[in-house]
């Protein structure tokens, strides 16, 4: 079998963290404080994946990686200026009101009925990707979710590497305890991965990348699809941000050692 | 770029891509211009108005590159009287605009100095005396006095207060709505193409090269953009529009001479701060004389608090960034300010020459609009809708001269887009403005009296043009601090930092008795936290310095270094051998370096070059 994939990225957006987010209450359930008027990034983990496929793509004559990205349209729009100028891929849009506050199983239930609407798909090609700990809080259910409902059996979450076999295998890293990776071998598609940070950095912005994608991205956009989402699926019952300290200094020419006492005096009285 | 790195970087090949239109800086300019074009693109069936030449069978293509890694980057104060956006968006109300708010109560105020550290001339402390004591009866005296009326030309009171971060972003999901435009955020260029006169486009700036520019791991050379047209929009620094100025001269007696440079904060109100939204404050008096301050309110408790450092400052000691602490501190704002966020932060530098900083508008192959051309009115203080208007203005004769095919040559460019925009209010208040600031040259009080003469008479009687390069104004340390501290301890102070590597105006400040700011990890915070709380520094590994010193030795002996005194981000400090050293991570992109150098063989121009770089200070409430 030769070694052509079908290479799906499932990617949510959140907002840009130019500052503190601040979580509050409103009729229709959480929300961040002024998340509309924040710039928005692809998902940290939806990115790192998505670069995964993209490189895997490269390497693998014939592939092809779309972009499912279920998020307000407007917001995606922005995104795509960013995104679109690292990776070639055509984008699967939903327009659909989600954010980190969203049920999963309901993502999920949107994310794989995009999927299913590909035309064109090759099932026995295709590697489902996701960030693992996206558009859930970090729960890490969404992708197993969509895998779930798409009959994919073999799954691998916090994976950091994956590499091709000659014989159309793969072998997949995956983060355990310890900081250490467990290594299991596939015997090829369909398999769903969910991405950890990889092992790749953030690709440049490459103009000609950009300008190709952007010939299917608007049209994609202009065309997307509607989703709702059920908002009595889950309740919240309090939501409150994470303490942070940060006192800033600069230090020039302090010894290491100094530096480290200071931060386990301060990590002691925290 | 080092030799060797400039020798490579012409040597290399590059990718090549023709569009029909591109632009260079996304800003109000860009923003006038592309909402324009893009509503003038398609018929009324929905297919092509125009066909592309660069790809025959496809739409024009139109394609803006900005530096910053987001589209909601701006800052600014921002009110504006808001004529030309209006105009381009008749039907909406701009007061949907995250963070926009009509204008309501507007006030001028003349801040006294509370701490009596500020220097003050004779004139000024006459005035603070008398004051003084008409005040003394008040019950409620917090070292201010509001003018008895905001002179005409100065009002805003039917305008608009923004955040330019979200009036950007508000302004780009309306251009790439139409998906017949692409806007590409994180993408530098860093010169021209050109042919003899002509411009044929831009070269983007390279990546994966070292500090000093030569190819590093990765290198991916930039690509060149070929265009019909080259719009340049980069502001007043951009690297496009100054080596437009450097290779085609100004056109002649104009200058760029005048400068300033806005530092703000995006405050969150407590909620029983007692400022209203709409609220609009200019002040002047502290905490220098020739510094001039605002307040803004926004909706939803955020408020924009600012000063503006001017080039004509003559003091050595010029750190924006203590005195913008210092000026929040003032009494008469400290009482609203007080228990509040800070949210956000920005600097940015402002081409204040306006008519007189008039590049060429228009040559064959390019076109200048926004800022960088000139279009800021400094009588007003505005210069965001006058931009927006340029753009629109350009926008126009695009579409006038693809309707009549005929090419984007000088003579078409003038007689389309030139011949508009003098033509319009915003040539003709900058006529009025034009000399309206000549008396900063003289001393802040004689500024202020011919700017109120110019406004006043309409621009027909003014003072006198004495400008000169910003670096040829400054005084000594001597000439303005020798009255208050000894000449030795000066010199002592002087050589004491230099050894150190510390920054000189903490000390001059402290000795002349500012007080220490009072840190609560809320509002007042250190300068470098500032840079993580105000926002994010964004630093994408793989491109040059930007910020060059040309001649290396001509820095040694510079004494104090503006350029460190300057920085908004702190990114230059004291380097080996008294060489500055600089640190793009820390670098907002504010300009002042570029106009606080004092080394250069050249006074018009410094021994700093600022070149085409990737990020700077990313935050969207500016």
């Amino acid at each position: 079998m030769s070694n052509v994939y079908h290479i799906i990225v499932c990617a949510g957006i959140v907002p840009d963290p130019l500052q503190t987010l601040e979580p509050l209450t409103t009729p229709a359930g959480p929300a961040l404080k002024n998340e509309s008027m924040l710039p928005a990034v692809l998902d940290p983990w939806a990115g790192h994946a998505l670069y995964e496929a993209s490189h895997l793509a490269a390497h693998a004559a014939g592939s092809k990686v779309w972009l499912v990205n279920a998020a307000p349209k407007a917001k995606l729009q922005q995104v795509m200026m960013n995104v679109a100028q690292k990776a070639s891929f055509e984008l699967v849009p939903v327009d659909t009101p989600a954010n980190g506050f969203s049920d999963a199983h309901a993502v999920a239930g949107v994310l794989a009925a995009a999927i299913q609407s590909i035309a064109g798909l090759d099932r026995s090609r295709l590697l489902l990707f996701g960030g693992w700990e996206s558009a859930s809080r970090g729960a890490g259910v969404t992708m197993q979710l969509v895998g779930e409902q798409l009959g994919i059996v073999d799954q691998f979450q916090g994976v950091d590497q994956i590499t091709i076999q000659a014989d159309g295998s793969f072998e997949v890293l995956e983060r355990v305890e310890g900081g250490r990776h467990m290594a299991s071998v596939c015997q090829g598609p369909p398999a769903l991965l969910g991405w950890a940070t990889g092992n790749l950095p953030e690709p440049r912005n490459n103009p000609q990348i950009g300008m190709a994608n952007m010939r299917s991205v608007m049209p994609a956009l202009q065309k997307a699809k509607t989703a709702a989402l059920p908002q009595d699926m889950v309740r919240y019952l309090s939501v409150t941000p994470p303490t942070q300290q940060r006192q800033t200094r600069i230090v020039k020419d302090r010894p290491s050692d100094e530096i480290a006492a200071e931060l386990l005096e301060w990590i002691v009285e925290d | 770029m080092s030799a060797a790195a400039t020798s490579a970087s012409n040597s290399v090949e590059r990718q090549q891509m023709s569009v029909d239109i591109v632009g260079i800086g996304f800003g109000p300019a860009m923003g006038g211009f592309l909402t324009t074009l893009s509503r003038n693109l398609l018929k009324q069936d929905g297919t092509p108005r125009f066909e592309s030449a660069a790809a025959p069978g496809l739409p024009l293509q139109v394609i803006c590159y900005e530096r910053a890694d987001g589209l909601a980057f701006g800052v600014s104060g921002a009110v504006t009287r808001a004529r030309g956006i209006r105009a381009s968006f008749p039907d909406v109300d701009l007061a949907q605009i995250p963070m926009a708010i009509p204008v309501g109560n507007e006030k001028l105020m003349y801040l006294l100095d509370p701490i009596g550290a500020s220097r003050r001339s004779l004139g000024f402390r006459v005035a603070d005396r008398i004051i003084r004591m008409l005040a003394s009866a008040a019950r409620r005296y917090d070292h201010a006095v509001e003018l008895p009326f905001t002179p005409p030309f100065m009002q805003k009171s039917d305008g608009m207060i923004f955040s330019l971060g979200q009036f950007n972003q508000w302004v780009s999901e309306q251009v790439t709505s139409s998906g017949l435009i692409q806007l590409w955020p994180g993408m530098p260029a860093s010169e021209p193409l050109t042919e003899g006169n002509a411009v044929k486009g831009i070269r983007l700036a390279d990546q994966g090269v070292r500090l000093d520019g030569a190819p590093g791991e990765g290198f991916m050379p930039g690509m060149d953009v070929h265009a019909a047209l080259t719009v340049v929009a980069d502001g007043p620094v951009g690297a496009v529009g100054r080596q437009l100025d450097s290779r085609f001269g100004l056109p002649e007696n104009h200058h760029q001479r005048e400068w300033a440079l806005g530092m703000k904060v995006v405050v969150e109100l407590r909620e029983d701060s007692g400022l209203e939204t709409g609220t609009v404050l200019h002040t002047l008096g502290f905490p220098e004389p020739e510094i001039f301050g605002f307040l803004y309110v926004h909706p939803d408790r955020l408020a924009s608090v600012g000063i503006f450092i001017p080039s004509w400052m003559r003091s050595p000691v010029r750190t924006a960034y203590r005195y913008l602490q210092h000026f929040m501190l003032h009494p008469y704002l400290w009482k609203h300010l007080q228990g509040g966020t800070l949210k956000s932060w920005g600097a940015k530098s402002l081409q204040e020459s306006g008519r007189h900083g008039e590049p060429l508008l228009a040559g064959d192959g390019y076109a200048r609009i926004g800022e960088g051309s000139g279009s800021t009115n400094v009588l007003a203080g505005s210069g965001v809708d006058e931009a927006w208007t340029t753009g629109v203005q350009l926008a126009e004769a695009v579409i006038e001269l693809l309707e009549q095919k005929k090419p984007f040559t000088r003579e078409n460019l003038e007689q389309a887009y030139v011949r508009r925009r003098r033509q319009s209010w915003v040539e003709a208040e900058s006529r009025i403005a034009a000399d309206s600031r000549n008396g900063f040259q003289y001393g802040v009080l004689p500024g202020m009296i011919g700017m109120a003469i110019a406004g006043l008479t309409r621009g027909r009687i003014s003072l006198p043009d004495k400008s000169r390069p910003p670096c040829a104004c400054t005084l000594s340390l001597e000439d303005v601090y020798g009255s208050r501290v000894p000449a030795s301890e000066l010199q002592e102070m002087q050589e004491d930092c230099a050894l150190r590597g510390a920054s000189l105006h903490d000390r001059i400040m402290d000795r002349c008795g500012w007080p220490d700011i009072p840190f609560d990890g809320r509002l007042l915070i250190s300068h470098q936290d500032a840079l993580l709380m105000g926002g994010s520094v964004q630093a994408p590994p793989g491109y040059s310095n930007h910020v060059i010193f040309v001649r290396p030795q001509l820095c040694e002996s510079c004494e104090p270094k503006l350029c460190v005194e300057m920085c908004s981000g702190q990114a230059i400090t004291r380097g080996e051998g008294g060489v500055p050293s600089f640190d793009r991570e820390k670098c907002v992109y504010c300009g002042a370096c570029l106009w606080n150098c004092r080394a250069g063989a050249d006074r018009e121009h410094g021994n700093v070059q600022f070149r085409a770089g990737a990020g700077g200070l990313h935050s969207a409430q500016n």
